[in-house]
């Protein structure tokens, strides 16, 4: 098989930081490759030196064998490098034609040229199998997976020799997955080498017949895809054995804590009946828009209940907002780190204090030096990498990030825990880390919900399953009688017929 | 690692001393004239510049806490006016100075609950309240005064900011303490208070902050208020210096506050500033207005002038912050 690209000896220092050291990266014609590596390995800032967004210091790149060195993302692009961004990249008021061909506009004597421009995008939605899409919405109407198709077809019309795409299923269900999974294979057959960012190993298997493994900014180790162990390659990820990722705690389940009797909210969710317990872990699955979130949101006052009850501690408080909720015990994890988790541009100290300075102000003065040393126990404990609780939390990893927005659930001690896909787009180490400090919790008798559409580590780590569809809870069963088969069934509204 | 440190330790160093570094440039500047130089860096200068800083410092000050928290009050220079207006209505209707002074800046944080009611509670972008208010104000101011100014009776309230000795730095006008003990005050606030805090994290992330039971809405009522109490502050200082309410003045004040503010180093995205910074730009403010009227500029190369300096300082913190992520 001939080589569509080669990258080898590729070097990048930022300031102190050694980002890549040595790396190398093959890939075939027509080949989907995973590039893999926990966050922080050097996969981003790799990808920024193919598509010209930075400069390395050593290292050479062949493409097609032809020396290749990008001078910036534009040149890049027209020498057939197209990248996706895991942050979707679209003007959220222009139509599917005009995004599509942004920046390429057919023109004459800069007239637009409305019908090709419609053709040319139509065309390219035909070639990835999506012809049905309408050209004049705006893309702000469509779903995550079809604003990523859009995206797609906006890469292609470039006639791209390398697709970059990061993290592309991390907000997809798992039917968009798929049909995702569809459109690369077309992408392939019409001769395009996709590199493959993933933390999703089953992921990686299905799509990608050969992977690269980075750590610390070195290469180290490539393969074939199919015949690889899995467990291999998390070993070279991270460097150790990785004996049990979702470690188990044990722990016993005590009273009720916490009863949604019918809770309805002004679109979603549309009758949700749950229990949780003092000591258990509770997942919630179903698909994108099964109406999770909204039953988080509403249940901690961040969207209006329009009709049911919320019981907590068997006394009624159905409705109250954020405030009152976080009085009561209850913490939520948000599903968007980025927009709501966290404020980006605090430091870790705020951020993680923010729901309780009460330990360490008087009269409404906070003592910084009290503060300071809470919050470097709390960074100890959750082996959160940052130089210093004044660090500003955007300077962090993912996965450390995420460790920030969980520890201000812990300070607040919060006794019900409401995690909105805690473990998404971090990497292996966090994620084990987090699986095992939900078991611990549990042990301490507080309760934990945890959504998620991650569907191993809902059976890896919780006690009971509830299954969301449409917005109602279709089913909630003892995770040993659940399968991944059994719980998509139940996801996509076909629980009757397993039941 | 310890590269690191030293580096951040460095750039933390560099956004603190920012502002200073500006204001000795600019200093710089004006003593290169040799005619400038020997009346630039006496006492009896620096007592006029602070002078003419007090009433944007003070405003800064209430400025500074809104910014911060991702708002704008565009009403403050005809918030300014009414204020001052009212204040000398009353000393003209035989109220005790103490009375006048209590009033006129009641009047003023009654302009900000205004605001910050109609912001919260309709959840209704500031720019546009404030810029309704900026029109009722000063329309309010003029309906006061019936069109004209109204001439103070001499009372304590025109001592603030009387220029006495003024061939000294010192005793310096009431009003320059006043503004120092004011902005001490919200230095400690916005940076050792949980108000602060909360002030600092709306600005920064308002979704995060609902999330963290901060209420959100309360507190920009809060914020409106107690900003609006110090531009009332300001009325009361522009009332002294004028010794009359002057329904026209202190137009396009908002401006020249948010440039202070903005030069001191806040982001207008909200979640960055500091009180600090913010005096440190108002005192810039007035040293190229001092500077420039010694040079014998016209005021057309002043408005210029500032108008550069603005843009200026905050192309350098971009270009600051740039270089500190790398």
């Amino acid at each position: 098989m001939a080589l569509r690209l080669r990258m080898s000896g590729v070097q990048k220092r930022f300031g102190a930081t050694q980002a890549l050291r040595d790396v190398s990266l093959e890939v075939g014609d027509a080949e989907v490759h995973a590039l893999i590596g926990e966050n922080g390995a050097g996969k981003s800032t790799l990808m920024k030196v193919l598509s010209g967004a930075c400069k390395p210091d050593a290292g050479a790149i062949e493409l097609d064998d032809r020396p290749f060195t990008p001078k910036n993302p534009h040149h890049a692009r027209q020498c057939g490098i197209a990248m996706i961004y895991q942050e979707l990249n679209l003007a959220p008021h222009l139509s599917v034609a005009e995004n599509i061909l942004l920046g390429c506009e057919p023109s004459r004597f800069g007239w637009l040229n409305r019908s090709r421009r419609r053709d040319l995008a139509r065309r390219a939605l035909a070639e990835l199998g999506h012809d049905a899409l309408d050209l004049d919405q705006p893309v702000s109407a469509l779903s995550v997976a079809l604003q990523q198709i859009v995206e797609i077809a906006r890469a292609f019309v470039g006639q791209p020799k390398i697709l970059i795409m990061d993290e592309p299923t991390s907000s997809l269900t798992q039917d968009d997955a798929e049909r995702l999974f569809a459109v690369i294979e077309r992408l392939r057959q019409r001769g395009v080498s996709i590199v493959y960012i993933s933390h999703f190993l089953e992921e990686c298997k299905r799509v990608c017949s050969r992977f690269t493994v980075l750590r610390d900014g070195q290469t180290v180790g490539a393969g074939d895809m199919q015949s690889a162990d899995l467990a291999h390659i998390i070993r070279l990820m991270v460097g150790r054995e990785v004996t049990e990722i979702y470690t188990r705690v044990p722990h016993s389940i005590g009273k009720p804590i916490l009863q949604l009797i019918d809770l309805q909210g002004r679109v979603k969710p549309r009758g949700v009946d749950l229990t949780l317990h003092e000591g258990e872990i509770l997942g919630i699955a179903g698909l994108v828009g099964a109406g999770r979130t909204e039953t988080l949101r509403a249940l901690f006052g961040l969207d209006r209940i329009a009709k049911g009850e919320v019981i907590i501690y068997s006394t009624p408080q159905t409705h109250g907002n954020p405030n009152a909720r976080l009085k009561l015990g209850l913490g939520l994890l948000s599903e968007n780190r980025k927009e709501e988790g966290l404020m980006l541009n605090r430091s870790v100290a705020d951020n993680l204090t923010a729901t309780r300075y009460a330990p360490f102000t008087r009269l409404g003065f906070i003592r910084g030096g009290l503060q300071r040393r809470c919050v470097s126990e709390w960074m100890s404990r959750l082996s959160i990498r940052a130089r210093a609780p004044g660090q500003d939390v955007t300077e962090l990893s993912g996965g450390n990030q995420q460790k920030v927005a969980l520890g201000r659930l812990l300070h607040h001690e919060a006794r019900v825990l409401l995690l909105d896909e805690p473990t998404r787009g971090i990497d292996v180490g966090s994620k084990a880390q987090i699986y095992k400090l939900i078991g611990q919790l549990a042990a301490e008798g507080k309760a934990v919900i945890f959504v998620s559409s991650y569907l191993p580590e809902l059976l890896g780590i919780c006690d009971r399953i509830a299954v969301m569809c449409r917005g109602r809870v279709t089913a909630v069963k003892s995770a040993t009688e659940w399968t991944e088969e059994s719980i998509m069934a139940a996801a996509v509204g076909h629980a009757e017929a397993n039941a | 690692m310890s590269d690191k440190r030293a580096a951040s330790r460095t750039t933390t160093l560099l956004n603190v001393l920012g502002p200073f570094i500006g204001l000795a440039v600019v200093l710089g500047l004006f003593a290169l004239s040799s005619e400038v130089r020997p009346y630039l860096f006496t006492g009896a200068n620096f007592k006029i510049i602070l002078l003419q800083t007090v009433i944007v410092a003070i405003g800064a000050l209430g400025m500074t806490m809104i910014i911060v928290s991702g708002g704008i009050d565009l009403s403050v220079g005809s918030g300014v006016a009414l204020t001052s207006v009212l204040g000398a209505t009353l000393l003209v209707k035989g109220h005790s100075p103490a009375t006048a002074a209590l009033l006129t800046i009641l009047a003023g944080a009654a302009i900000g609950l205004v605001n910050g009611s109609i912001i919260a509670g309709l959840r209704m972008m500031p720019f546009i309240v404030t810029l309704g208010m900026m029109g009722v104000a000063r329309g309010a101011a003029k309906w006061v005064a019936g069109n004209q100014t109204v001439n103070a009776p001499e009372s304590p309230i025109n001592e603030l900011m009387r220029r006495i000795s003024p061939n000294t730095l010192f005793p310096l006008p009431p009003g320059v303490w006043i503004a120092v003990g004011l902005a001490i005050v919200m230095t400690v606030v916005m940076r050792q208070t949980v108000f602060g805090r909360y002030v600092f994290a709306i600005g920064s992330n308002e979704a995060t902050a609902r999330l963290c039971g901060i209420r959100v809405q309360l507190h920009k009522v809060i914020i409106y208020t107690v900003a609006g109490l110090l531009f009332g502050i300001a009325g009361l200082m522009q009332l002294s210096r004028l010794t009359q309410g002057d329904p026209t003045v202190a137009i396009g004040l908002e401006l020249d506050i948010i440039a202070a503010v903005v030069i001191g180093g806040a982001s207008l995205n909200g979640g960055t500033g500091s009180i600090l910074g913010s005096m440190i730009g108002a005192l810039i403010m007035a040293v190229l207005r001092n500077g420039t009227n010694q040079m014998g500029w016209p005021t057309y190369m002043q408005e210029i002038i500032i108008g550069a300096v603005i843009v200026l300082a905050v192309a350098l913190d971009r270009l600051r912050q740039a270089t500190s992520r790398q």
